[in-house]
Order: C-alpha cells, then sequence, then structure tokens
C-alpha cells in the first residue's frame, strides 16, 4: 500500500480508475530548473572552454608560454576577466550539480549521503569565492621591483 | 538502512556493469545482439558512461585548477613555481589527456541537448554519437601534434 507523506497528494494514475500518491507540486522545482542549467551552462561552457584552451595551450607556445606575466598580460583587459568569471561560475556550478547527481546514484545511505553532498557544496563555495576575489582583486604589481615595474605601464604610474 | 540488494547500484557494480557487457559481448553462445536490449552495451551506454567518467574527472581537476591559478594572489614566484609542474613531459601528457576527456564531455554533452531539443534528435542517436565520436578525432588531431611540439619540441 503506498504510503502517505507529509508531502504528497492523491492524483489520478493514468490509465487506470486508480488514484496514486504523487509529490505534492512545489512552486519551485529544483530538479526541474537542474536539469534546464546544465544545458543552458553546457551551450556556453562548450564556447568559454575551447576559447580557453585554444588561447592558453593551442596559440602562441602553448603550455610552456603560462606564466606570471602571461596571465597579468590577460587580466589586463577586462574581456579576459569576465570571460574567466562566466566559466568560473557556469563550470564549478555545472560539475558541482553533475556531481550531485551521482552522489544521489551511488551514495544510498543517507548519512554518507548527506556527508558528500554537503562537501561539494562547500567546496563549490569556497572555490567560488577564492577564485571570483583572485579575478576581481588581481595586481599585477605584486611583487615588482623598481626596475621590474618600470617595465609594467600600470605599475609605474604609482 | 535497506538491505544490499535494494539499494540502487554502487560505483562497484558500474564497473561491474561493464566487464559483464563486454564478457557477455565475447561469449561466442551468445546471438550477436542481446534480444530486446536497445540499450546495454551499445552506443547509448557508452556514451552516458562516458559522460560521467569525464564529468567527474573534469571537475576534479578544476578544483586543482582554481587552487593553482589562485598563486597569483601570493607571488609570481609561487605561481610560476607551481605552474612549472604543468610544462613537463608527463604533466603535458596528462593535458592531452584533459583535452580528450573535455572535448568528449562537450561534443557528447551538445549531442544531449540536441536529443532533448530538436524533434529528430532521439530518432538520430546513434548517427549523433559517432558524428561526436568523428569530431572528437578531428579535435585530437588538431592539438596533439601541436601539444608534442610544444613539449617536446625544441625552443
Ligand atoms: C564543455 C561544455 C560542457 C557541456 C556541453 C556539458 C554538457 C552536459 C550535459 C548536457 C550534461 C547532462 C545533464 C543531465 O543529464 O541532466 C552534463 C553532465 C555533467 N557534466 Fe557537463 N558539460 C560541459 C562541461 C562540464 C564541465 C567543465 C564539468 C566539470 C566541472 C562538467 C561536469 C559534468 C558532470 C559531473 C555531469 C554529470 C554526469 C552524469 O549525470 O552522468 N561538465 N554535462
Amino acid at each position: 500500500m503506498a504510503q502517505q507523506s507529509i508531502g504528497s497528494v492523491l492524483v489520478p494514475a493514468p490509465g487506470t480508475k486508480y488514484e496514486r500518491y504523487a509529490r505534492r507540486p512545489r512552486r519551485f522545482n529544483l530538479e526541474k530548473w537542474a536539469w534546464i542549467y546544465m544545458r543552458a551552462s553546457g551551450v556556453l561552457l562548450a564556447v568559454l572552454i575551447f576559447g580557453h584552451l585554444f588561447v592558453n595551450l593551442v596559440s602562441g607556445e602553448g603550455v610552456k608560454q603560462i606564466d606570471f606575466a602571461f596571465v597579468a598580460g590577460k587580466w589586463a583587459d577586462p574581456f579576459w576577466i569576465v570571460w574567466d568569471v562566466l566559466l568560473l561560475w557556469l563550470a564549478l556550478i555545472h560539475g558541482a550539480n553533475g556531481m550531485r547527481t551521482l552522489v544521489n546514484d551511488y551514495a544510498t545511505r543517507p548519512a554518507l549521503r548527506r556527508v558528500l553532498l554537503g562537501l561539494i557544496a562547500l567546496a563549490t563555495v569556497a572555490l567560488l569565492v577564492l577564485g571570483t576575489l583572485v579575478l576581481t582583486t588581481f595586481d599585477p604589481c605584486l611583487g615588482a621591483t623598481a626596475e621590474t615595474a618600470a617595465a609594467i605601464p600600470q605599475c609605474a604610474i604609482k | 538502512m535497506p538491505p544490499r540488494a535494494d539499494r540502487a547500484p554502487s560505483a562497484v557494480s558500474l564497473i561491474w556493469g561493464i566487464v559483464a557487457t563486454q564478457s557477455t559481448a565475447a561469449a561466442p553462445a551468445q546471438p550477436k545482439r542481446m534480444g530486446g536490449t536497445l540499450y546495454r552495451g551499445r552506443e547509448g551506454m557508452w556514451s552516458w558512461v562516458l559522460h560521467r567518467i569525464t564529468g567527474v574527472a573534469i571537475f576534479f581537476f578544476l578544483l586543482v585548477h582554481v587552487l593553482d591559478t589562485a598563486l597569483v594572489k601570493v607571488s609570481p614566484e609561487a605561481y610560476d613555481a607551481v605552474i612549472g609542474a604543468y610544462k613537463t613531459p608527463i604533466m603535458g601528457l596528462g593535458e592531452i589527456a584533459l583535452v580528450a576527456a573535455i572535448g568528449f564531455h562537450a561534443l557528447n554533452g551538445l549531442r544531449i541537448i540536441l536529443i532533448d531539443f530538436w524533434a529528430k534528435g532521439a530518432k538520430y542517436q546513434k548517427p549523433l554519437f559517432w558524428t561526436v565520436i568523428v569530431l572528437w578525432i578531428v579535435l585530437l588531431a588538431g592539438f596533439v601534434p601541436r601539444q608534442l611540439m610544444h613539449i617536446f619540441g625544441g625552443a
């Protein structure tokens, strides 16, 4: 026999003359919006990630060109800061929600599931805060000496 | 806690499922196609397995990648020292694996979106899967030589 819980209502069971219990319709359906978010962010991420990989790994000297000066050069342009902020938020939330799906599929012990979901949420929030701070407070003059600062226009002004 | 048999498949049974499908396919007495099975052991299942594995791998890389990039706030020396690790030959091969994983996940993700929103998407899910594989090979054919040149090529 179906069990009635607090959030459930009786609805007609399709194709029968009976009724069954279903979850009470919510005003905000998390699973529906998560489903839509995975697809919307997926399309944007495809553009953002391939652009990111092309500029950093394919063009120029590829991975060997990456150092502090390379990053400072990119983030001197607000275009790349906006690009990277979008990449950070879209990818982390997309990945975290995907991991939530996996935990719900495989971690069947309620206590373990709660711990794993908590860890995913914690890591995601911490890295969103850290990454956003890094991108919005970046200082190209960090650690620059008198001579090296002269070579970087923004640093010479000070 | 429900008894073991009532629980959803665990990671172990996912792996076992992969092994079991392969051994079933190899057994000579079995008919070529499992009767009535449209999903198991076919394009639909493999694209799902690969999408899951690549998604998890990319997520863990992303966690590390946000942390290593945050070193630009510590000092240029700290950042350069840690990023130097990405330039070694072994890590260079690791980056090929990473691009391969992201490439598959991105292309197959677009396939999932087509299946969901394009009226004929579900009908063409198999040709779409093989299109993903072809585009993925083209992507890697472009990236791998370039990356090998960067890592092993002289200055
Ligand atoms: C490059 C562009 C990307 C596209 C087009 C894309 C697309 C998708 C789609 C359509 C799904 C299925 C969601 C569902 O079934 O409801 C998905 C799942 C997932 N994605 Fe992505 N994704 C992309 C990038 C990423 C990135 C960067 C990460 C990691 C940070 C990631 C991690 C995951 C995970 C863990 C899942 C769950 C897999 C599962 O439920 O089996 N994806 N992705």
